[in-house]
């Protein structure tokens, strides 16, 4: 049985709590610094600080949580896929919304 | 008569297999529980073909208002909600499903080597999400209907109207739901379960066409989902997201739902374009020219036609800006296709083709669907777009390239897999009639609207102008025609599956693992897994084959 | 006999390969179990693209709102308690590690392991949801829900509230700014709603993978349906990272 769960299911690498823990450590200090960096005037680097923070802390569960450093290139680009057509979305809805009433923005 | 390549079995002694996915469990729970992909294929051909009635009855009755330039036949507003049913149903109802759910369904598995697609339960749970939103479609009709149009434009939809846009909402992002599962099933399925030897490059390119479409079945049709939740939400609680009064944005429901309706097309197209490789392949006795190119082309539709939405709103109040950068991308759209219509006529050049009705269909498909790309590319130049949009052109445009081209498809694609899903041939004259009626109705329907178009008539009115009733009545009169074209096959090939002649496996002498099984197929399709080891198209191998051929179970 | 390359492949072997990994688990469409826990991965995935596009439309309208109305959109935020939020994204973010560790658990065949994960998430996620109960119903309270009696006073007059007044100071909006921010609690209730009712689909998952996990479905071999379930709870987690950044700390400073 255990050779053959070896064998396809995605390299089937079982990853250790260890790995599970330092990452819940940095999310924890990603949320405690996001939180943090809010309450700080930054100007416009406010919203990016956020959203970068944001950003990594996703990218760990992605990678750690949900295994996909140990995957098929397969889920890679799958998971790709769904980032690049959210940001086409995002981007080319905004080609509109920015290049309206210049002055808007 | 011209030479015909079908190869029947002696019928004097030919049988319908006795075992085969037919005959496999007998009651309706069997059919209604069933996790067999070809059964579920049925259920979905049946459910189509009722909802398409339904939708051509609607197009008949606004073919006839359309007889006299008043509005004598109907109220404007029965008229428009006439018009906004026949395009629900027609786009989620029939074409997005029509040819991925019927024989995508049933052939897919078959042509990579699989016993059945990835995900049997989902596949039933999109036939009966299919169904719950067609019933709520017909229940919407029967409650008095929507007349907003299938677009249901914002704000019209959220705060003029007091029509069923919620339930009509519904039952699209239900009907939605049921194609993101198919998109879903059959992506896992061309992934996973090819069978050995099944590389990429040897698949049928019916399966690429099936693929790229799913690829946009399942990263397009959730936005739309979202947009209609929106709509739903501004209706009965009044959020302001799309109110102007309120700070919203009209133009923002617009630009999510042109994201999925602009990919739909494409949705809708590439399966047809994937039964038109298959048949063209057959029909010449030659592979497919460029395979590889036509492969490519079908995921390049799929990736542009993600960057192109906002042609539908060059007028709409986008900043020109913003119509120059989607017109610029619309160009690049076409291309693909045009790299396959090139293809497709290659084929035949030096083949040896012969005129069954599958083939009579395609040849349709190839000159309409040409005419109808072509005008797609007028409408995509903004400066033009901008007289001819909202017009009869459009509404010719899009004809010319859904019935000409996709229902002229999925007509092609019934017939040439009819033997192999029934056992049983269609009879050939009628058939190769009923394709001629079908065209000359569709051209005498449509044709004039382009000129009706140009001419200045807006489309979605009930009333016009005296001048442009000549054309109308044409176009009305080519309706009627249209209208036996297409009910011939439901009568031919019922008659077909008691009297038709028995097929055998393989009456086209066609390529792919499909036409090596028994006709109708056993229910696991395969007794044991096939090895591929030839090329797509490969009709050598088909030669060499027919000396050893076995021909069915049981 | 069919010479055939494609017919027969030594059925005698096959057929015995066939029983001799054939578990009651294993659909007869696929070949192998590892065959199918690949695809049904992979179904999984696709699904949840499916969800990036649903939540991304939401996010578009968000992103558009937000440039065009910022001033509404921050004194709204405040209206948010960044307490509750970032307790809320501790929990949550506890509960994918809780998640993640079930399904080690179940990889490694500890059964009561796995039990106690799967309850500690469905805490966690119900500890979720209670809290955003009480931020709903303070909403509710102060006439913050669109479309139902919405009041403006809160940011037409700041001062009226004493206890966001205390924290920020915001400034009074002009009339017509106020009423943007309307459009951000629609989009507030609209993105934190479908979180919640992903929420509320994953926690009855979850109680019936309690159940069967307690019988022993998950630590024999099977882990398939323990791990793609993560994967749709590590989505909602994902999810609400983002809405705790992008509606509760827009600007906190004064």
């Amino acid at each position: 049985m255990s050779e053959e769960t070896k064998h396809g299911e995605h390299a089937h690498h079982i990853v250790s709590p260890k790995i599970y823990v330092v990452i819940l450590i940095s999310l924890l200090v990603g949320t405690a610094l996001t939180v943090w960096a809010s309450f700080i005037d930054l100007g416009f680097w406010n919203p990016i600080i956020a959203l970068a923070i944001a950003t990594t802390k996703a990218t760990l569960v992605v990678l750690f949580f949900m295994h996909v450093k140990y995957s098929t290139k397969l889920t890679m680009l799958t998971v790709g896929a769904a980032i690049f057509m959210f940001l086409t979305l995002i981007s080319m809805t905004l080609a509109d919304y920015i290049s309206r009433a210049w002055g808007n923005w | 008569m011209s030479a015909t390549i079908v190869s029947l079995p002696d019928q004097s002694t030919a049988r319908i297999p006795k075992m085969n996915y037919l005959t496999k469990e007998n009651g309706l729970l069997s059919w209604l529980l069933t996790g067999d992909h070809k059964r579920i294929a049925m259920l979905y051909l049946i459910s189509l073909s009722f909802f398409f009635f339904i939708g051509g009855a609607l197009a008949g009755l606004i073919r006839l208002e359309l007889l006299t330039p008043q509005a004598d036949l109907m109220a404007t507003d029965t008229y428009n909600k006439v018009f906004t049913m026949h395009g629900v149903i027609m786009i989620f109802f029939f074409l997005v499903p029509s040819v991925p759910a019927t024989l995508g369904n049933f052939l897919i598995p078959m042509m990579i080597g699989a016993k059945d697609l990835a995900l049997p339960k989902i596949n039933l749970l999109s036939w009966y999400l299919y169904v719950a939103g067609g019933i709520l479609a017909i229940y919407t009709m029967a409650a008095g209907g929507v007349d907003t149009g299938w677009t249901f434009t914002t704000p019209l939809s959220t705060h003029y109207v007091n029509t069923n846009v919620l339930t009509t909402g519904l039952a699209a992002f239900i009907a939605g739901f049921s194609s993101i599962f198919t998109g879903l099933n059959f992506i896992v399925t061309i992934h996973k379960m090819r069978c050995p030897g099944m590389t990429w490059f040897r698949l049928p390119l019916f399966v690429w066409a099936h693929y790229a479409a799913s690829i946009l079945m399942v990263l397009a049709t959730p936005v739309v989902a979202i947009a209609i939740v929106l709509i739903a939400l501004e209706r009965t609680i009044g959020i302001g997201v799309f109110d102007p009064t309120k700070g919203g944005d009209p133009l923002l429901f617009q630009h999510l739902f042109w994201f999925y309706s602009h990919p739909a097309v494409y949705i809708m197209i590439l399966p047809g374009m994937g039964v038109i490789s298959e048949t063209i392949s057959t029909f010449s006795r030659k592979r497919v020219f460029g395979y590889t190119a036509v492969a490519f082309s079908s995921v390049a539709i799929a990736v542009f036609g993600f960057f192109v939405w906002a042609h539908h709103m060059f007028i709409m109040g986008i900043s020109n800006y913003a119509v120059l950068v989607f017109s610029l991308l619309t160009m690049l759209v076409a291309v693909p296709s045009a790299i396959k219509i090139f293809n497709w006529t290659f084929t035949l050049y030096k083949g040896s083709i012969t005129f069954e009705t599958p083939m009579l269909y395609t040849f349709g498909f190839m000159g309409l669907f040409t005419i109808g790309g072509l005008t797609g590319v007028f409408l995509g130049t903004s400066g033009t777009d901008i007289h001819l949009t909202e017009t009869y052109f459009i509404v010719a445009h899009f004809h010319f390239v859904m019935v000409g081209g996709m229902l002229m498809a999925f007509l092609a694609g019934i017939h040439f897999w009819w033997p192999k899903i029934t056992g049983r041939m269609y009879p050939e004259k009628i058939s190769q009639l009923a394709a001629v009626v079908t065209f000359i109705g569709f051209n005498f329907t449509f044709f004039p609207q382009f000129i009706l178009g140009t001419l200045g008539m807006p489309r979605r009115y009930a009333s016009y102008p005296p001048e442009f009733q000549v054309l109308n009545v044409f176009s009305t009169a080519g309706a009627t025609i249209l209208g036996v074209g297409y009910l011939l096959p439901v009568l031919y090939l019922t008659w077909s599956l008691k009297y038709g002649e028995i097929a055998g496996n393989n009456p086209w002498q066609a390529t792919g693992l499909e036409w090596q099984t028994q006709s109708p197929p056993l229910t696991e399709n395969f007794t044991v897994t096939p090895i591929m080891d030839h090329e797509a198209y490969d009709y050598e191998w088909l030669e060499k084959q027919k000396e050893k051929e076995v021909t069915h179970a049981g | 006999m069919p010479d055939s390359h494609t017919i027969i492949h030594g059925a005698s072997e096959a057929a015995h390969d066939a029983h001799a990994e054939h578990p009651a688990y294993l659909r007869h469409h696929f070949e192998n179990t590892a065959q199918q826990a690949d695809a049904t991965n992979f179904a999984m995935w696709l699904f949840l693209v499916t969800e990036v596009m649903f939540f991304g439309g939401m996010f578009t309208a968000y992103l558009i709102y937000r440039n065009w109305y910022y001033p509404a959109f921050v004194a709204a935020s405040h209206q948010l308690d960044v307490r509750w939020g970032t307790l809320n994204t501790l929990v949550l973010i506890i509960s994918s590690f809780t998640m993640a560790m079930g399904v080690w658990c179940a990889e490694t065949r500890r059964k009561s392991g796995l039990v106690l994960c799967l309850v500690l998430t469905m805490i966690l996620g119900v500890g979720f949801l209670g809290i955003k109960t009480i931020e709903y119903s303070e909403k509710i309270e102060k006439h913050h829900v669109p479309g139902f009696h919405y009041s403006l006073q809160s940011f037409t007059d700041p001062q009226s509230d004493p206890a966001v007044y205390a924290e920020y100071h915001d400034k009074a909006l002009p009339l017509d700014m106020a009423r943007h921010t309307e459009v951000y609690f629609s989009l507030y209730f609209a993105l934190t709603g479908m979180h919640a009712l992903h929420m509320i689909i994953g926690i009855a998952i979850l109680v019936f993978m309690i159940f069967r996990a307690q019988a022993g479905a998950y630590t024999s071999g099977h882990v398939t349906f323990v791990e793609n379930f993560g994967l749709y709870w590590h989505f909602v987690d994902i999810i609400w990272i983002y809405l705790f950044a992008l509606l509760y700390l827009i600007s906190r400073h004064q």
